[in-house]
Order: structure tokens, then sequence, then C-alpha cells
């Protein structure tokens, strides 16, 4: 019986587990991010339209808000722009940009500048991370990233590729729906 | 014979010449220094050293931080080195890791509940090897000897 029955119990353990482990639809780079349902880092920035003006996602604090991590650099950026300028126009949260600056030069805060005029604004105010910190504080590791922020300052979901229209309806405005609710 | 190739002793100082290069690529590519050049105290060097190489480069995964170019690896070794000598213990570093980028940002997870399997796991396959090992032979043991070729004869081998 045993001879019969182990190969076989050992072949369907495999077979679950190849089944899992090459699911199409499974991403092996995605990574749990350990920032969800912890406080978002603070970060006050210089801003990218006016340096002078510092941009803090603690002027968020109380709303439901959007941060999306970008750079001119990034391809995949350009990719999801339209996206979010789409996204921008329902005008559900607001979203706070993070220019990412790679080599920390401040030359990318004028290809920002640039970018933004050329393809479009989505952002309510867009900060410029020259030192690549507060990129590292959220633990970003390729850029777009998006973040959701509750009312309360907790970090409710992180996307970790373009923005689409199609997963925002799915994972972020049903999120939005649900932390309104929940906090008010 | 004319125009059979060309004499073994070439071949294979071509041969060594290729691990050779290989070898010198492979070392060339590992140099552990930041670009910031050393830190001044040896000893904090040493655990710069040691802690970049244990954490993991997000962006291609398989290196360590020391070996990677990437701009991210140069922010975190720039991270490891203000920590460093800020006087911040290995442990808060790769907490301060951690807490950003979750466990798989240290190549050698802590010992602790989740991880258990994984490092358990070669003492367990261990385990079951020897014992289906044990299993064989005890049985082969008990079998009679009639398989054995009779005196004499010649078997192929």
């Amino acid at each position: 019986m045993w001879k019969f029955l182990l190969p076989f119990a050992a072949f369907v353990a495999l077979a679950v587990l190849f089944a899992l482990g090459l699911n199409p639809n499974r991403d092996i780079h995605a990574l749990p991010s350990p920032l969800i349902g912890k406080p978002a880092p603070a970060f006050t920035l210089g801003g990218v339209l006016n340096p002078e003006a510092p941009v803090s996602n603690s002027a968020f604090k109380g709303q439901v808000y959007v941060v999306n991590v970008w750079g001119t650099w990034c391809v995949a950026c350009r990719e999801e722009q339209p996206a979010l300028l789409a996204i921008a126009q329902q005008n559900v949260v607001p979203i706070i940009g993070i220019d990412w600056s790679i080599d920390h030069a401040t030359k990318e805060r004028d290809k920002a500048q640039q970018w933004l005029q050329q393809l479009g604004n989505p952002y309510t105010t867009v900060a410029f991370d020259q030192e690549g910190r507060t990129v590292i504080d959220l633990g970003v590791t390729a850029a777009p990233e998006t973040f959701l922020v509750d009312r309360n300052g907790r970090v409710l979901y992180k996307f970790a590729a373009p923005l689409t229209l199609d997963v925002w309806q799915h994972e972020f405005l049903p999120r939005i729906a649900d932390a309104r609710k929940a906090s008010s | 014979m004319i125009g059979s190739g060309r004499p073994p002793s070439a071949a294979l100082a071509a041969l060594a010449l290729c691990v050779l290069w290989v070898a010198q690529s492979w070392g060339g590519a590992a140099p552990g220094v930041d670009a910031n050049g050393l830190i001044q105290d040896p000893a904090l060097q040493g655990r710069f050293e040691r802690i970049t190489h244990e954490l993991r480069c997000l962006v291609c995964q398989n290196e360590s931080i020391a070996d990677s170019n990437a701009e991210l690896a140069g922010d975190l070794r720039r991270q490891v080195r203000e920590m460093l000598v800020a006087g911040k213990s290995d442990d808060a570093i790769f907490q301060f890791m951690t807490d950003r980028y979750g466990e798989f940002v240290r190549f050698s997870p802590p010992l602790e509940g989740k991880t258990l399997l994984i490092w358990g796991a070669p003492f367990l396959m261990l385990l079951l090897g020897g014992v289906i090992v044990y299993r064989i032979v005890r049985q082969r043991s008990r079998m009679p000897l009639d398989d054995e070729p009779a005196a004499g004869t010649k078997e192929p081998v």
C-alpha cells in the first residue's frame, strides 16, 4: 500500500509546488513591503517646481493620499504618465510625487520640470529627493512605485510597477473607499 | 598528421589563458571597496565589508550591495557607512534595512520561527536520505546471496 501511496503523494506535492512556482501571474521579483500597516515615513524635501517651497507629507495628515515615486530617467514612468494624468483628473485623492535623483545631481530637477511641462503634471505637489534618502525610507527598489496612505498616516498598500487605470480601479479605489469609511 | 589541428600544447595554453582571463575578471569584479574610498578606521572598514556583503541589492537581486554598481546599492552603501561612522551597531544597521526592505534584504536570514524550515531543510534532507539508505542496506543484507556469480565464471565488468 505505502509503496504506491508514497510516490503518489510525493508527485501531488511536487505538482502543487510547481503549479504555485510556475504560475505566470506571479511576479517573482515582487516583494512584500514591510511598510504595509506601518506609519508612512515623514519627509520634508524641496519642491521640484519651486525649490524654495518645502514639500512635506505631514501637510496631508488627516487625508487619504497617494505617493508616487518616479524619475525622468525611468522608462516605465513615462509609460505610466498617461494613466497618472487620467487618475489625477478623477480628483479622488491628492497625489504627492517624489522625483528620485539617482545620481544625486540637481539636473534631475530641471529635467523633471521639463517633463511636467511637456507631458502634463498629475501631482498635487512634487518633492525632489536629491539624496535618495526618502526613497530608501520608503523601501523603494525601482521606480515607479506608488503608495496609498490612510488618514492616520499608515501605509495601506504599495504597487511596484507602472500604474494603470485597471490597477487604480481594482486595487486603489476600493481601498480608498474603505479607508474613508473606516476612519470617518 | 598535417592539418589535424593545433598541437595539444597550444590548445592547452589557450585553455589556460581562458581560465586565467575568467578568473581575473571575476576577481576584478568584486573589489568590495566603495567609490568613496576606505573608512579611516580599519575596524569600521572591516565591518563595512562584512555588512555590505551580507545585504542584498534589491535591483539585481543576486548581488550584494558591496558588489553591485546599481545607484540604489551605492546609496545603501552610503547609508551603512554613515551609520557605522555614527557608532551604530551591526544589528541596528540590519534592523534599519529590514524595516524598509524586509527580511529579503539579508542573504542569511536570522534563525527564527518562519525561517526555521530554510535553516532546517538541509538537516531534514540528510536525515531523510539516511533513513532511506539505512532501509535499503538492511533490506539487501537480508537478501539471499544467490545472485553472486558462481566461482570460475567470468562476468563482464
